[in-house]
């Protein structure tokens, strides 16, 4: 899979509540939830970000709550994928069950600016960046996160573990 | 073998797991609350089975924006109570019997020592205080453990906290943790568990080991556990609702690193704006004025944190510039703080006593901050916007600072009054 888009750039740290302040929460429709996504870590996000871009951020991504409203409202605004340092533990768990692509890369995110244009190579873990002619390298995606993203998120995968057709 | 890896390997049916080991692991219980468990059950829907994986070890617990404050959480709270009925739920716990679900669980013996829990909340992890492997998880891993009874993890690796020494005045498990935080910083336990232990831990009562592993998140951690021991006993035995099982470390178990704190040396800790790791001592920010104390929460709104409020404003009133809001985590606790007159004391006060609830914690509702607003609150995060307006502010403390600072309408420690 390649993913190339537009990259916004965010810093350390960007916890849950960031990504969708909770006072959206009493709804889960992604659609309602992508209109207020990344709002409280720069409020006109949502007016700016178009479908394709890319999110590139510093460590820690997704600390805080367990909500998965983050991970479907950086999905429904249209991202294509996000590149960090790090990620918290449970947002990690949440993008590759629900099919978001989240890719590692401290050296990525050190030098990808805001405004490039990036080329992700999935396969190969190659993080390509078009406006600087620089290439990166992301840390390889463990084997049962793989087979998760082939099954189509973790929904999928039981629904074949448990052989429902 | 640590604690956490003998429960995970036990679970798994294996001899022995290793850190970083991809294991599929039997849940003893799931949970999920009013703003998760829609999106799990929708998910679960989609799965296609015809029935949970068990009855009685699924819990649907709508705290967050209940009392439903507005009609879209009604509409939330509605699809975990008609989900209930459907499957015949029998942990389903509706308003008025409900309770902040991490309070709730361990006071009536739902979760016991030895269990393996998730739940679709970050604080999931406040259940270690029992000696339990317990970690949050997202809303679709709740729905694939419903069908399955199962989760998927990978074996974290421990992280020991040893703490010694005895606490200072007013000094409580509060404080022990936010100091840790404020040492490691927000990722300093990234995927680890976090095992407390020492001296100090063997003789903090339970309320307090229940606040510590409750922020083990707060550093980024999987799960915080506390080897069992007597306290431990002392709590479970006439709640426990099913049998349990003591675990604990061997004494050759592999830390990846170990910490030592002298708890004599541990201040009144604040966390100020906008990372729970941006700690400070409680005596040097009486400059900071606020506008609202708020005490509850899954971390602190136990009885015995409702009672170090109420002995701070026994005879006390707050602050004619500051709003006070005492919120109980369960019923039990509510009714409790009635027949021992602290309702009266708070009321008495000029402090709002309210029906269990997450309410302001999150910005849900009960207590929201305007713009420029400053709060101090026995909570647990202080991210941006987290009480209210994205340009209002959270301190964290614990109920004694929250209280005097209520009191003088600043932060303040207890000393001062």
């Amino acid at each position: 899979m390649i993913f190339k888009g537009r990259v916004w750039r965010f810093g350390d740290n960007i916890d849950t509540d960031a990504i969708i302040p909770a006072r959206y929460l009493n709804t889960s429709d992604p659609a309602e939830l992508a209109r207020h996504v990344m709002e409280d870590a720069d409020r006109d996000f949502p007016k700016k970000a178009k479908a394709g871009d890319i999110i590139a951020a510093g460590s820690n991504f997704g600390c805080g709550s367990s909500r998965e409203h983050a991970p479907i409202a950086i999905r429904a605004a249209g991202i294509q994928a996000v590149v960090a340092k790090s990620f918290a533990r449970i947002f990690y768990r949440n993008a590759f069950n629900i099919g978001l692509p989240i890719f590692e890369s401290e050296e990525a995110v050190e030098k990808i600016v805001e405004g490039d244009v990036i080329e992700i190579d999935a396969d190969n873990g190659i993080i390509k960046n078009i406006s600087r002619s620089e290439e990166y390298s992301a840390r390889p995606i463990p084997p049962f996160m793989q087979e998760l993203i082939s099954a189509g998120g973790l929904i999928e995968w039981t629904r074949k573990k448990l052989r429902v057709s | 073998m640590t604690i956490t890896e003998k429960i995970l390997a036990v679970h798994c049916g294996k001899k022995e797991v290793s850190p970083g080991e991809l294991i599929n692991a039997k849940v003893d219980l799931v949970l999920a609350n009013d703003i998760t468990a829609p999106i799990a059950i929708k998910e679960f829907k989609r799965i296609g089975v015809n029935d949970v994986f068990d009855k009685d070890r699924i819990a649907f617990i709508p705290d967050h924006f209940a009392p439903q404050k507005d009609i879209k959480a009604a509409e939330q709270c509605k699809i975990l109570r008609d989900f209930s009925r459907e499957y015949n739920l029998s942990l389903y716990f509706e308003v008025g019997r409900m309770g902040i679900e991490h309070a709730l669980l361990p006071e009536q013996g739902l979760v016991v020592p030895g269990d393996l829990v998730i739940g679709a909340d970050s604080h999931t992890c406040t259940y270690g205080a029992l000696g339990a492997f317990a970690t949050g998880v997202g809303s679709t891993d709740v729905a694939a453990a419903m069908a399955t009874g199962e989760c998927w993890f990978k074996v974290p690796e421990s992280m020991k906290f040893i703490y010694y020494g005895r606490l200072n005045k007013w000094v409580g498990g509060k404080d022990l943790i936010l100091h840790t935080i404020g040492d490691i910083g927000v990722d300093g336990a990234l995927y680890r568990a976090m095992e407390f232990d020492g001296e100090t831990i063997r003789v903090l009562p339970m309320h307090a080991r229940l606040t510590m592993c409750n922020m083990a998140i707060e550093a980024g951690g999987k799960s915080g556990i506390i080897v069992p021991d007597k306290i431990t006993e002392q709590y479970v035995k006439g709640r426990a609702k099913r049998e349990y099982k003591f675990y604990s470390s061997d004494s050759d178990s592999g830390y990846v690193e170990i910490k030592e704190y002298d708890c004599s040396k541990i201040p009144l800790t604040v966390s100020c704006p906008h990372l729970p790791s941006n700690t400070r001592p409680a005596t040097e920010l009486s400059h900071i004025t606020i506008d609202q104390a708020v005490i509850g929460s899954c971390t602190n709104g136990r009885i015995e944190d409702i009672r170090e409020a109420a002995e701070i404003m026994r005879g006390r009133k707050v602050n004619s510039n500051t709003r006070m809001i005492v919120i109980p985590a369960t019923q039990q606790v509510y009714l409790q703080a009635i027949r021992e007159g602290l309702a009266e004391i708070f009321v008495n006060a000029g402090a709002v006593f309210s029906t269990p609830t997450c309410g302001p914690c999150l910005g849900g509702h009960m207590g929201i901050l305007a713009k420029g607003e400053r709060a101090i609150a026995t909570t647990n995060r202080n991210f941006v916007g987290r009480m209210g307006h994205p340009e209002s502010e959270v301190y964290l403390s614990n109920p004694y600072v929250a209280a005097a600072s209520a009191v003088m309408g600043r932060i303040a420690t207890p000393g001062e009054l």
